[in-house]
């Protein structure tokens, strides 16, 4: 299946080069993404699936936009 | 002795006092507030001669805590027509401090309606006419001629052409180390400054001594500890130095808070041409400086110089809020034409968020089209100029929607919604509603447990929890607004207890005092039942704390609405 990746901040330099779709397979989580990617599970501090909050061992589906952050702050 | 300064502008005299009793155990936003409701005649014209002008160095400033150089200024806001604490940081409250000055205090009207330049200074304060040179002219400009007459090193806390027309959206410059410009931004308080016939105010501490520290041993290493959790902390010791507050845009535009085209929706597709990593990567490549402090002492230094194409500085301080309001709100995709509207604000003196939402809301109204960036930039010119039109935007965006007959007007009491929709970020919707200040995510910001998931985590899109969260952080900010700490420290104490500590560690070793945290959260409490009554005097009541009906409608992509009972907004601040 494919979702949509978003990097962002620290992490942007995690983008796959390739662009923002990436192919998992069925019933992949957060986790093996963020692995697949070469990041730390750790250094994710805000994690979006749909806009929607998720914690790490969610399961993504077909068409799931997630985007990953690492601690930020403004105001 | 701390001195007490009341400044009577009617008859250009000046009364240095000691500080009164009932005022030596506050500072800050505790101070300004607590002032203005026992001072100033709640149901006075914000623009008469019962409204008074005050300014607090914290708790804090003028020592070597880190990030202590705040000030906060407080008055009877025109726009709001409440209770008003803005801060800024700059130079000039640490000058204060050093000089021992508690609070001064702007009372009475002109005599002659001419504008003065205040001069302050260990001797004590004097009075100049405001040279013609600068009456008018933008803000950069100004400080310049100030500070090559007064001295390279002076504070200064100026008016722009917005304070001077007493438009309600005109806010306090402050210059920063570098002579650039912070703001104390929000209520229009630059409006009252003119009022009382004041184009600045320097300060200079040549000859000051250093602020007395009552357990100098304890302080230093309660600041070291304190200043370790400032720089241990993800947030303030890497996000915010790297990327600056615009770092947010891109996080809110996922959570589908980044309210787009007048609040219609809270996501867009360009979020990240705006966003704080452009950002960050547009200045770098070009030879700005992606992070600096707006005052001497800060290590969070979430500012930057902003530059153009060859590398010359267009601005500073170039904040989240005013990049989602131009960028999002009113749909401008275009870092660049950003800057040169948030340069044009400071050099008018002129709130950036309120100025930017009015501008979304002319564009609703179809005075100028979506996004178009130079009839944008033309618009907001048009403030410094004075036109009808300039006035309008300068007066706020419910002025602009009045003036155009929409509804669809993003405001509580009066004041812009900045920059996180309340149907997608629940908390700071209640913050919006019921604090004080009119609408202010600054106030109790609900942004951190929603969204970025520091200090706990509150689901966003759900009420529950809501209600506490916005209490709490609304106590707390009041209180930390009393210590010329920076907000940002927030991210740091909400996560680490001992940061926390650390910061009443400093304040007791700073004056003797054996405060606890219970005493920290009993002077937020204190500060906001004070303002709370002062907003009542002067009439308001809850109606007051409602949003606009128009949020009633789904905000995309989560189609949530703002659904809290009366009952529920009522119960935030009923402590
Ligand atoms: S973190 Fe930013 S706003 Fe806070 S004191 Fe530093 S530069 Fe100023």
């Amino acid at each position: 299946m494919h979702i949509t990746v978003k990097c962002y901040a620290t992490l942007q330099r995690f983008q796959p080069t390739g662009g923002e779709v990436f192919a998992l397979r069925e019933g992949g989580t957060v986790h093996d993404v963020v692995l697949a990617l070469g990041i730390a599970p750790e250094d994710v501090a805000v994690i979006f699936v749909n806009g929607l909050h998720a914690p790490m061992d969610k399961a993504l589906a077909e068409g799931d936009r997630l985007g990953l952050f690492p601690a930020v702050g403004g105001g | 002795m701390a001195k007490f300064i009341r400044i009577d502008m009617g008859s250009r005299t000046a009364e240095i006092g000691a500080c009164p009793e009932k005022y030596a155990g506050l500072a800050g936003r505790g101070l300004t507030s607590m002032f203005i409701a026992d001072e100033v005649k709640p149901t006075c014209h914000p623009l008469g001669k019962y409204n008074k002008l005050v300014f607090a160095p914290g708790f804090l400033t003028g020592t070597s805590a880190v990030n202590s150089g705040r000030i906060s200024c407080g008055a009877k806001s025109p726009l709001t027509g409440g209770i008003k604490e803005s801060n800024s940081g700059g130079s000039f409250s640490q000058k204060m401090a050093r000089l021992d000055i508690k609070a001064m205090v702007f009372e009475g009207l002109p005599a002659d309606g001419k504008y003065a330049v205040v001069k302050v200074d260990k001797d004590g304060v004097t009075f100049d006419e405001a040279p013609a040179e600068i009456m008018g002219a933008g803000n950069y400009d100004a400080i310049r001629v100030l500070q090559d007459k007064y001295g390279p090193k002076v504070g200064v806390a100026l008016i722009g052409p917005a304070g001077e027309m007493k438009l309600t959206a005109a806010n306090i410059s402050f210059a920063d180390p570098e002579g650039n410009i912070r703001s104390a931004g929000r209520g229009g308080l630059g409006a009252v400054m003119g009022s009382k016939g004041i184009k600045a105010v320097v300060i200079d501490d040549a000859g000051a001594s250093a602020v007395p520290i009552a357990k100098p041993e304890e302080f230093k290493s309660a600041a070291k500890r304190f200043a370790n959790a400032l720089t241990t902390h993800p947030v303030t010791g890497q996000g915010l130095p790297k990327y600056g507050t615009n770092v947010l845009v891109n996080i809110l535009n996922e959570a589908g808070g980044l309210p787009t085209e007048n609040f219609r929706r809270g996501r867009n597709e360009w979020a990240n041409n705006i966003g704080g990593e452009t950002m960050a990567a547009t200045i770098e490549e070009r030879g700005g400086k992606t992070t600096h402090g707006c005052h001497a002492g800060c290590v969070i230094r979430c500012s930057q110089h902003y530059v153009d194409k060859q590398g010359k500085y267009i601005t500073s301080g170039f904040e989240y809020e005013t990049i989602w309001a131009l960028g999002a709100d009113a749909a401008i995709d275009d870092l660049d034409a950003i800057a040169y509207a948030d340069r044009e604000f400071d050099e008018a003196g002129i709130d950036s968020i309120e100025t930017s939402v009015a501008v979304a809301v002319a564009m609703d109204a179809g005075v100028i089209p979506w996004g178009d960036a130079k009839a944008a930039l033309d618009l907001i010119k048009q403030i410094r100029q004075g036109t009808p039109l300039g006035r309008i935007l300068g007066s706020g965006a419910a002025a602009v929607g009045q003036m155009y007959g929409l509804t669809r007007v993003p405001v509580v009491k009066n004041q812009a919604i900045p920059a996180y929709d309340p149907r997608a970020v629940k908390g700071v919707g209640l913050t919006y509603a019921t604090t004080p200040m009119g609408a202010d995510h600054t106030a109790g910001y609900a942004v951190a447990t929603n969204i970025l998931r520091v200090g706990g985590f509150v689901d966003p899109l759900g009420k529950e929890g809501q209600v506490e969260l916005s209490r709490n952080l609304q106590i707390a900010t009041a209180a930390v607004d009393s210590t010329g700490m920076c907000l940002f420290i927030a991210f740091a104490i909400l996560d680490i207890p001992d940061g926390f500590n650390a910061l009443v560690d400093m304040i007791n070793a700073r004056y003797d005092l054996s405060l606890t945290g219970d005493d920290v959260t009993a002077l937020g409490k204190t500060i906001l039942k004070a303002e709370l009554d002062f907003n009542r005097r002067a009439g308001f009541t809850s109606a007051h704390d409602r949003l606009p009906e128009f949020f009633e409608e789904p905000c995309p992509p989560h189609n949530t609405v703002w659904d809290f009972t009366d009952e529920e907004i009522d119960s935030v601040l009923a402590f």
